[in-house]
């Protein structure tokens, strides 16, 4: 083999790293635009109620802005998703559902005349009363869904038919631990706002911006504009960072900055401030999920029975498929005999909630990994030998009856915390800043399902294209965009290596709708794993074209590279694969049964804190990861991702929260609404366990999602050892920790 | 107001409010794109560019204090094709992810290795000096943990020249 090609398994540098590290990377503010104007967005101002007019100043100056309604929208007036309930305009006559809620939009020459402008325009609504708490919206004495508030509910029966069965396998139970978990909305925080541009041209509406998924924006495009596939085409610009965020909202940026260039017949572009951003834009959802587990004398589980409820916001979006998540991951990597989860997400006045990384699962997690310490202290065991006694292996079956036959790393993942766990750290002590600390250590094991939930990827049969060009070189074209996780250089690497061509001669190219099929979105730890197999696959069969083609030209035995030259002088040569599932791979939507997913990956978790006792503040003083991701097609990559993941889940534990007053984000900017620095953050030891997936590329399976998942737990975990007190809602901040002092174990 | 700048080594005059930000100076008026907004409220560091020497967040400062002042964006970090000891050292060690943040550590890091700020005597007070000194660069990607390592490496480089 050529020693040029990238061996899988070798840590290629991102092959966009020049770009970025020397600030020539053109992200949607940079683009160029002749003429480009310009969006602003009025927002409703009220939480709940019906819009009865929009109100300009008649003493402001409106010759030179353009001004759009739900009026001007050509199509249907709707984000088009899963149901097409949320409006991209609220039209006079609606119900306003959230404080942030789009009303009408503003385009000027420059952007602090639109802002400006926007500040003119006033909402009148008739206020109504808002439903916040999830009691409120399921007691449903005001209806914002349907008659009930519930977007969706979910049902998971194993081991038993009726409720009955259930509550024998309980009373049979020798020990029930039981607990209330609560998580907090989360922001995405990507670095890089919320931005898109439009412009029309010879009756096409062209649309770039960032985001994570270029056909979600397409079909909510058509819907919106009322045109066919080749009315409108949607590019991403390099994204400054998604986690989730830029999956569905980019759709609302999208049919504004559609409707305003329109209006104002030029490019028209908005670009979200920070405050913006973080106020209307989704976030993780909140999520109380009520566990109780039974273990009989010898400490096996008997049964779990587990309540979800998650605010879903203001509209469906995509939360029937985050709980969807959420409740599939909700019983654990466990071997347990009976299981019942019930989910519900409801509808609430608050901005939408949506998808972030982990997807439902992190929310879940917390409160079975929070279980599972509890039942080590109750049985006085230790807490990762509890978990390598009771955790799913080859040959056991999921909450879902899914019998799992390859790839489970739990025995790896274990020992690889074993191996590195030392000591833990003593109790009482005394922090760098002189001030008496107690410290401690907890530890937690999880899976993640990788790729879309049931049969969501045989419904999308996304696909990939390899093309030879009439240059001689390589294209890789497919939807999946690149946020920051890789994918450009891991498809380079994949196709480069599946072809046995020098890396260099490999192009991946930016996603439009006009120039990639539709391979799906960059979601749910998918992209490595379903689509590279596919870049893959697409790779290796046109080398295999190419050879027969020699072989007929009388080429054969050439080298592939002196081949496709001559090829290429014929004209483009491509090959497009679709997705196929794995053999075996059988889901039942209605009964909630079968292959949740394809493969899992799965990891360990080990934390050690200290607590001040003089601020209450939480730091991690180390964090290891052990997390199976069935191959590293690129270490470097890979660990980046996990390391990234894992901060955010610290985060999450300890500092992050979105707090919501009325409706509205309190703490929309970056002052208040805070992420952790490299300061705050300890030094992260990662280490890669390799359980190879059968269908993957060179047996490789998601990472994306699985390292947000843990942690929280192991933190909380952890805090609980530290001070002998149970901590069981999100995040554990200093205020927490104070409300906790009288019932410290002493020292 | 008229107010004369050098930006990565040339003179530039520009006919502004002397309130506008430097931040929109830089990416409007000059077209160096290559700094970035992030929040817009000096708490992310996307925006970070040296002035006289100096990293600061150029959402903060306005253009009228900058007349007959030097400023260094990430545009000028590298000499012609040859990358800064920091840029090469984030692209070889995945210090790079989305990329947004990306200008904003190189300029600070650039900063702190070339004025010599990196001097810890091990690895772990190394480390932990530089997590002090890019605490105002804030990275959504990462966990940080590989830019850390892109910067020590990229120090002791330019220690050993």
């Amino acid at each position: 083999m050529d020693p040029a090609v990238p061996a899988i398994g070798s840590s290629l540098p991102r092959v966009d790293g020049v770009a970025k590290v020397t600030g020539r990377a053109r992200y949607l503010d940079d683009l160029d635009a002749a003429g480009a104007w310009h969006g602003a967005t009025v927002r409703s101002k009220t939480a709940f109620g019906v819009l009865e007019a929009i109100d300009l100043d008649p003493a402001f100056d409106w010759s030179q802005v353009v001004v759009a309604t739900a009026a001007d929208i050509p199509g249907a007036n709707v984000i088009a998703l899963i149901e097409d309930d949320q409006p991209a305009l609220v039209k006079i006559g609606q119900r306003v559902m959230h404080v942030d809620e789009a009303i009408a939009l503003v385009a000027a020459p420059t952007r602090a005349l639109a802002f400006e402008a926007a500040k003119h325009i006033t909402p009148r609504v008739r206020a109504m009363t808002p439903v916040y708490s999830l009691e409120d919206a399921l007691a449903c004495k005001q209806p914002l869904y349907k008659d009930t508030n519930v977007f969706k509910q979910f049902l998971i029966r194993k081991g038993h038919e009726a409720d009955a069965e259930l509550d024998a396998a309980f009373a049979r139970a020798a020990q029930v631990i039981e607990g209330t978990y609560d998580t907090s909305p989360q922001e995405q925080m990507y670095i890089e706002p919320q931005a898109m541009m439009a412009e029309w041209r010879d009756g096409r509406c062209f649309i770039v911006g960032s985001m994570q998924c270029p056909y979600y924006v397409h079909k909510a495009m058509k819907a919106l504009l009322g045109c066919g596939p080749d009315g409108v085409v949607i590019t991403q610009s390099v994204t400054g960072g998604g986690f989730g965020g830029k999956e569905e909202y980019p759709s609302m940026l999208a049919a504004h900055v559609a409707v305003l260039a329109a209006k104002a017949k030029r490019a028209v572009k908005i670009v979200y401030d920070r405050d913006e951003d973080i106020a209307a834009t989704t976030k993780r959802h909140p999520c109380r999920t009520h566990h109780r587990l039974a273990v009989d004398a010898a400490g096996e589980i008997l049964a779990v029975d587990i309540d979800v409820v998650m605010d879903g916001g203001a509209y469906l979006t995509l939360s029937p498929v985050v709980l969807s998540r959420g409740v599939l991951h909700a019983a654990g990597p466990y071997r347990c005999p009976v299981v019942r989860v019930r989910g519900r997400v409801v509808a609430t006045n608050h901005p939408p909630h949506g998808a972030f990384r982990g997807f439902g699962a992190p929310q879940t997690t917390f409160a079975y990994e929070r279980q599972m310490q509890k039942l080590a202290i109750a049985r006085g065991e230790d807490p990762l030998a509890l978990r390598k006694r009771l955790a799913l292996r080859s040959g056991d079956t999921t909450a879902t009856g899914q019998l799992l036959g390859f790839s489970v790393g739990t025995d790896e993942v274990i020992a690889a915390i074993e191996g590195v766990a030392g000591t833990a750290p003593t109790r009482d002590g005394t922090g760098p800043t002189g001030a008496p600390v107690r410290r401690g250590r907890g530890v937690c094991f999880y899976f993640h399902g990788a790729g879309f939930t049931g049969s969501g990827e045989q419904r999308l049969a996304g696909r990939a294209t390899i093309a030879l060009t009439t240059a001689g070189t390589f294209e890789v074209r497919s939807s999946s965009t690149d946020i920051g996780q890789g994918s450009i250089t891991m498809f380079t690497q994949i196709a480069a290596g599946a072809l046995g061509v020098d890396a260099s001669l490999v192009s991946v190219i930016d996603p439009s709708t006009a120039n990639v099929p539709d391979s799906g979105p960059t979601v749910a730890s998918r992209t490595c794993m379903v689509v590279g197999s596919l870049v893959d696959q697409g790779s290796r069969a046109l080398a295999g074209q190419l050879q027969t083609w020699a072989a007929e030209n009388g080429l054969g035995g050439r080298p592939l590279l002196e081949i496709a030259k001559a090829r290429s002088a014929h004209g483009e040569l491509t090959h497009t694969v679709q997705y196929e599932p794995p053999p075996g791979i059988e889901w039942n939507d209605t009964t909630y049964t079968g292959s949740a997913y394809p493969v899992y990956g799965w990891a360990a978790c080990l934390v050690d804190v200290s607590v001040d006792l003089d601020t209450y503040e939480v730091t991690i003083d180390r964090c290891v990861q052990a997390v199976d991701v069935g191959k590293a097609i690129n270490p470097s990559i890979v660990k980046g991702q996990i390391e990234g993941g894992t901060l955010q889940a610290l985060g999450w534990a300890v500092l992050e929260n979105v707090v919501y007053k009325d409706g509205k984000v309190a703490n929309a900017n970056m002052t208040n609404c805070i992420v952790p620095t490299f300061a705050d953050a300890p030094d992260l030891e990662t280490i890669l366990v390799e359980v190879p997936y059968p269908f993957g590329p060179s047996g490789a399976k998601g990472v994306g999602e699985i390292p947000m998942d843990g942690p929280a737990a192991a933190v909380a975990n952890a805090v609980e050892n530290a001070l002998g007190v149970a901590f069981d809602r999100l995040p554990i901040s200093p205020e927490a920790i104070a409300a906790t002092k009288s019932q410290w174990s002493p020292s | 107001m008229k107010v004369t700048l050098t930006v990565n080594g040339a003179m530039h005059a520009v006919e502004v409010s002397p309130w506008k930000r430097l931040l929109d100076v830089l990416r409007e008026d000059l077209r160096l794109t290559g700094t970035k907004e992030g929040c817009g409220e000096g708490e992310c560091g996307a925006c970070t560019v040296m002035l006289d020497g100096e990293a600061v967040n150029s959402c903060l400062v306005a253009v009228g204090q900058c007349d007959a002042r030097t400023v260094t964006t990430v545009e000028g970090l590298a000499r012609g094709d040859v990358l800064h000891a920091v840029q090469k050292a984030l692209v070889a060690c995945g210090g790079a992810q989305c990329g947004i943040c990306t200008p904003g550590i190189a300029v600070c890091a650039a900063h702190v290795i070339d004025r010599g700020l990196v001097i810890g005597r091990d690895e772990p007070s190394a480390r932990a000096q530089v997590r002090e000194l890019l605490a105002g660069n804030i990275c959504r990607c990462t966990g940080y943990q590989l830019i850390v390592d892109a910067v020590i490496a990229a120090a002791r480089e330019v220690g050993e020249r």
